[in-house]
């Protein structure tokens, strides 16, 4: 394993693998923390022409290194942005088609790429309340989505709680028949791989492992069965003008420590 | 068959639109919101939070509100700890992602004390929209096939009559009184709004009264230099309140950001116990204080012109 993606921490790899997902000239409804800050390094390495929406109802905000905003709702988000909306128009925007993708962190997920940010147990008598959707559900609902998390047993369940974001609900065509004629889950970007999910069946697959990363600490810290299949290869690592651009970005290491 | 919506016409005609000032404090704006009114909240999270009024009407010892907001922050934590209200609809409900869950808003709704009535937030808009559009419902395509939409009762979908398409339907929200704060209005009630709008033009247009705080009373002259800026007419509002870091310690676009130092104090205090941490900066901040100003004393004049030096930067650039 090269020495740089061994220096780099969890959340510097997840920025990285999920900022190369991302292609220029695309329009990016981003969360804050990880999503926000992949999008802004993707911007500065390969994507300059790549457009950042967030919630609050920013279209285009330009990213200060070292203050990013820590919601998607405040005055920091908007900085010589190209346009101010109400947060209504924002979300609509998905609904017209205008946003190539959707990019979030997540609680937990399932095996068809439901996210749940809602309750822990059932949802009438809960061991927790979660704070909820906020726009997760319409983003999940009505865009192509890449969803940046640490793998953990807990967290990679075979069945959420409760779908407050939906993936592919119950796998095949049920998104589908929902009602869901769009958008759906494209990737999950993990500290050990990149995954991403079977056309037929809408069921979690490995695309590839991290570097060092083995099939057996991908099922260990997975709760459903997910095989590393015989052509499965390695992502190549961070490499150091990546990790020098997003430690530009957060030098406080505040969402990569 | 009800007929809601010539009821709410009859509402609307029956408001005083005159142009006519209607200045008045926080205390007597109070009588504009009833026990058991559904009350819609301007701003999103920690931004342009009508704080000053929701003060207010907590200290008026208000009951059984209904609350809606695009996503709620510590105000819900402090409806609930102080009883104003048992039910607050949002699509996101906790301080703030940096401060994590509210253990406030945990503590009362896994007790069933209080209801999180969860809606995404899409859906919150559109359902303003509609009650300002005067339209009973609207279409939208997302939510569908989610356990959100399942635990709504009043969800409907159906088949487009013109493609087919399935499309969820969302009734129409029109608040009782909507609280939104502003940078500028005059005394009629014209108001001007710097930065994200959220949801507050659609609130102000769906609700049947409208309490608007402002950081600053204009001239009706200013407003007219440059009506392009005025985001809710004046026949909308029924009462106009000068509070001056009316949202503190939350933001108010270009002129503070939130104080964070009372934020973090704020989350410490709830966090190991979180209702009696919650009941003990409700005395010390909202029934301790004479006036709006002495709550201002009480958070400090540190911290405030610390935020307004970060919230006036905006305009440096």
């Amino acid at each position: 394993m090269p020495t740089e993606a061994r220096a780099c921490t969890a959340s510097e790899l997840l920025c990285v693998m999920s900022a190369r997902l991302l292609e220029n000239g695309q329009v990016i409804f981003a969360g804050v923390g990880i999503p926000l800050l992949a999008a802004t390094l993707a911007q500065r390495l390969h994507a300059p022409g790549l457009t950042i929406l967030f919630e609050g109802g920013t279209i285009g905000p330009h990213i200060v290194p070292g203050q990013l905003p820590p919601t998607t709702n405040e005055q920091r988000c908007t900085r010589r942005a190209n346009m101010l909306v109400s947060t209504t128009e924002v979300l609509l925007l998905l609904q017209r088609g205008y946003v190539d993708v959707g990019f979030m962190g997540g609680a937990q997920i399932d095996r068809y790429g439901n996210l749940n940010s809602s309750f822990i147990g059932p949802a009438d008598d809960p061991q927790v309340r979660l704070p909820g959707t906020g726009g997760g559900n319409d983003i999940a609902s009505l865009a192509k989505m890449i969803v940046a998390m640490p793998q953990e047993k807990r967290r990679f369940v075979e069945r959420v709680d409760f779908v407050t974001s939906p993936g592919f609900l119950r796998g095949g065509a049920s998104r589908r028949d929902a009602g869901l004629i769009s958008g759906g889950m494209y990737k999950v970007v993990t500290d050990l791989a990149l995954l991403g999910f079977e056309e037929e069946t809408g069921r979690m697959k490995v695309e590839a492992l991290h570097p060092g990363v083995t099939p057996a600490q991908v099922q260990a810290n997975t709760g459903f069965e997910l095989p590393v299949g015989p052509g499965v290869g390695f992502t190549e690592p961070p490499a150091a003008e990546e990790l020098a651009a997003l430690r530009r970005l957060d030098p406080d290491r505040v969402y990569t420590a | 068959m009800s007929q809601p919506y010539l009821e709410l016409r009859r509402r609307t005609q029956s408001r005083d639109r005159s142009l006519r000032e209607k200045v008045m404090s926080l205390e007597e704006a109070c009588r504009f919101v009833r026990d058991g009114d559904h009350v819609a909240l301007g701003g999103s999270t920690a931004s342009r939070t009508p704080m000053a009024m929701i003060w207010a009407l907590i200290r008026a010892g208000k009951k059984d509100l209904t609350v809606s907001r695009s996503i709620v922050s510590t105000e819900g934590d402090l409806l609930f700890a102080s009883g104003a209200s048992r039910h607050i609809l949002t699509s996101w409900f906790s301080q703030g992602i940096v401060w994590g869950v509210s253990r406030v808003m945990r503590g009362f709704t896994e007790s069933k004390r209080a209801v999180f009535e969860e809606w995404s937030h899409l859906s919150i808009g559109l359902r303003y929209r509609a009650g300002a559009m005067g339209v009973p419902f609207l279409p939208m395509r997302s939510m569908m096939g989610s356990d959100v939409a399942a635990r709504l009762k009043d969800l409907r979908e159906m088949d487009c009559p013109f493609t087919g398409e399935k499309l969820l339907l969302v009734p129409a929200l029109n608040p009782d009184v909507a609280l939104i704060h502003v940078q500028r209005c005059d005394p009629y009630g014209n108001a001007q709004i710097d930065g994200l709008l959220f949801m507050d033009v659609d609130i102000a247009m769906a609700a049947n009264r409208v309490i608007l705080t402002t950081e600053r009373i204009v001239s009706n002259d200013q407003i007219r230099r440059a009506p392009d800026q005025t985001k809710i007419p004046f026949f909308a509002v029924e009462a106009v309140v000068e509070a001056p870091y009316g949202c503190a310690p939350h933001e108010c676009f270009g002129a503070y950001e939130p104080l964070f130092p009372h934020m973090d104090y704020y989350a410490e205090l709830t966090r190991k116990n979180p209702e009696a941490g919650a009941k003990e900066y409700l005395d010390r901040f909202y029934y301790g204080p004479k006036s709006w100003t002495e709550y201002l004393n009480l958070v400090g004049l540190e911290p405030l012109l610390d935020a307004t030096r970060r919230g006036r930067s905006i305009y440096a650039d």
